[in-house]
């Protein structure tokens, strides 16, 4: 059977060039970077080079990229360090409704912890509007987080204008660009933000490695504490073979960027336009044109995620959904929640996520058993327009 | 995550559709949650000659509508009232945990159903 994956927001097949770089450090350049012998030393050039090859792609100083244990671990860092660092200064922090949970979470503990939060709403798109943070900002806030792009639908948000609204006022500006880095041009000095969060496993490098961009002279605090790894700003014994691993991943990004994002675009345009075109009662969740290349995300009125999904599934093809049974909880996804959409149609959310390895091919198969999954689940349920009479 | 027999249930629905002018109609769950099951009764001398589901829900909520059709067709209205919840989900083998809240809406909506024919008969 043939088998598609579309989940590439959820993680993607490690780049066999990332695999031959990684094997050396999981065998015989096994030191520990803090060692001061040859093993240790090469160990810790590797590190260095990794550090290098990922300034590069987001056009910073290696001095300020710290390597994580991934991209929840950088947000946690992120939003603990300054918030710690800066209570003196002020006890409130901006954030959105449409973050990452590891955003969202990290927020609501903050909360209990005194600070106040204000969660900015978005418009139908999902895209933040400027002047509510303009207004939101107060003379306490202290730090401002906003993705970059949003896992679910794919909005791309305007990160340098937002950055520059915080700025003007002081306020340090983190962004979550897990889903980001690797699918559009990122420059963070152009952008004026002061923190960045990526991962290793959405750019094709491996899982359990991540890095949180640290602009020189932000006033943070790191979150773990221990040994003087990272300049002290990431306890811990490094990570060796990911972070070689999310070094190369980088340099892949950066060096094959322009290709991806036109392939990506196309892939993606033709799977949208295609199921606008072949199924009813179908709506595009996320910006027509502001999104991540490789991101559609749709709602399917009558039916539910889940079903979708199982029935993908047994095609072969791995998708996901903001769908209560497949978030572990009663409601649906907070993103599709965010955008307006109502619960019953937010349930019968499917996302669809293209990556490198994806061909038109794909797409088409997707487009030739989609509408009958649709279909076949519509004649089941009881919301359907004129009340499905046909048995199955 | 699913049992092979839910699976069966899910991709192959015994039961599913309507019936003309039903002896007795049910309908539990609400849009929000995700799960809305509706179920249509014939009822011919105090059995269920004939019983039909639609339902707009995760897998577990349609094998378990399947389900619940499949253990009640030709039973005596009191045999189909003891069919609870939990017998639904101990036929099909058990479900995940956090699935049991959905095989509670497969006896619900048949009881409703069993209701509302007895409140028609009534009047």
């Amino acid at each position: 059977m043939r088998r598609v994956y579309l989940d590439h927001a959820a993680t993607t097949p490690v780049h066999p060039e990332v695999l031959e770089e990684m094997l050396p450090y999981l065998k015989e350049e096994f030191g520990n970077p803090s060692s001061i012998y040859s093993w240790g030393r090469e160990a810790k050039a590797a590190v260095e080079k990794a550090r290098t090859r990922l300034a590069n792609l987001l056009g910073a100083d290696p001095a300020e990229i710290v390597f994580t244990s991934g991209g929840t671990e950088a947000d946690n860092f992120a939003l603990r360090g300054v918030a710690a660092a800066n209570r003196q200064r002020g006890n409130h922090i901006i954030t959105t409704k449409i973050e990452h949970h590891a955003i969202l979470h990290t927020a609501e503990q903050l909360e209990k912890e005194g600070f106040r939060v204000t969660y900015l709403p978005v418009d139908k798109y999902g895209l933040v509007r400027p002047e509510d943070l303009e207004e939101a900002l107060t003379p306490d806030t202290i730090l401002v987080s906003i993705m970059f792009a949003n896992n679910e639908i794919g909005t791309i948000e305007p990160i340098a204008e937002l950055a520059r609204i915080a700025k003007s006022k002081g306020v340090i500006f983190h962004t979550d660009a897990v889903q980001a880095v690797g699918n559009v041009p990122i420059n963070v000095k152009e952008l004026g933000v002061d923190l960045l969060s990526l991962s290793g496993h959405k750019i094709y490098g491996p899982k359990g490695v991540g890095a949180l961009y640290i602009r020189r002279g932000t006033r943070i605090e790191p979150l773990l504490l221990g040994g003087a790894q990272e300049r002290k700003w990431r306890a811990g014994t490094e990570n060796v073979p990911g972070i070689v691993g999310l070094g190369k991943a980088a340099e892949l990004a950066a060096r094959e960027l322009p290709q991806r994002i036109k392939h990506l675009t196309e892939l993606r345009d033709l799977l949208i336009e295609g199921i606008l075109e072949k199924i009813d009662y179908v709506r595009l969740n996320g910006h027509r044109t502001q999104r991540l290349p490789g991101n559609a995300n749709f709602c399917f009125e009558f039916v539910e995620g889940e079903s979708l999904l199982l029935n993908l599934d047994l095609a072969g093809i791995a998708a996901s959904s903001g769908s209560a049974c497949t978030s572990g909880s009663l409601e649906p996804s907070h993103v599709l929640t965010a955008l307006g959409i109502p619960p019953e149609i937010a349930h019968g959310s499917l996302r669809l996520t293209l990556g490198r390895n994806n061909t038109r091919e794909d797409v088409e198969y997707v487009l030739s058993v989609l509408p009958d999954i649709v279909a076949k689940l519509r004649a089941m349920s009881p919301l359907t327009p004129g009340g499905g009479k046909e048995n199955v | 995550m699913y049992n092979e027999k839910v699976m069966d249930h899910f991709l192959h629905p015994r039961n599913v559709g309507e019936i003309e002018n039903p002896d007795g109609v049910g309908q539990v769950g609400n849009p929000v949650c995700g799960d809305i099951m509706k179920i249509f009764l014939r009822i011919k001398d105090g059995r269920i000659e004939d019983i039909k589901f639609k339902t707009f829900g995760c897998g577990a909520a349609i094998a378990t509508s399947s389900m619940v059709t499949e253990l009640v067709k030709g039973k005596s209205l009191e045999e189909a009232m003891a069919v609870s919840n939990k017998v639904v989900a101990e036929a099909l083998g058990g479900l995940p945990p956090q699935k049991l809240h959905c095989s509670n809406l497969a006896a619900d909506a048949l009881h409703a159903a069993i209701e509302d024919y007895k409140k028609k008969k009534a009047n």
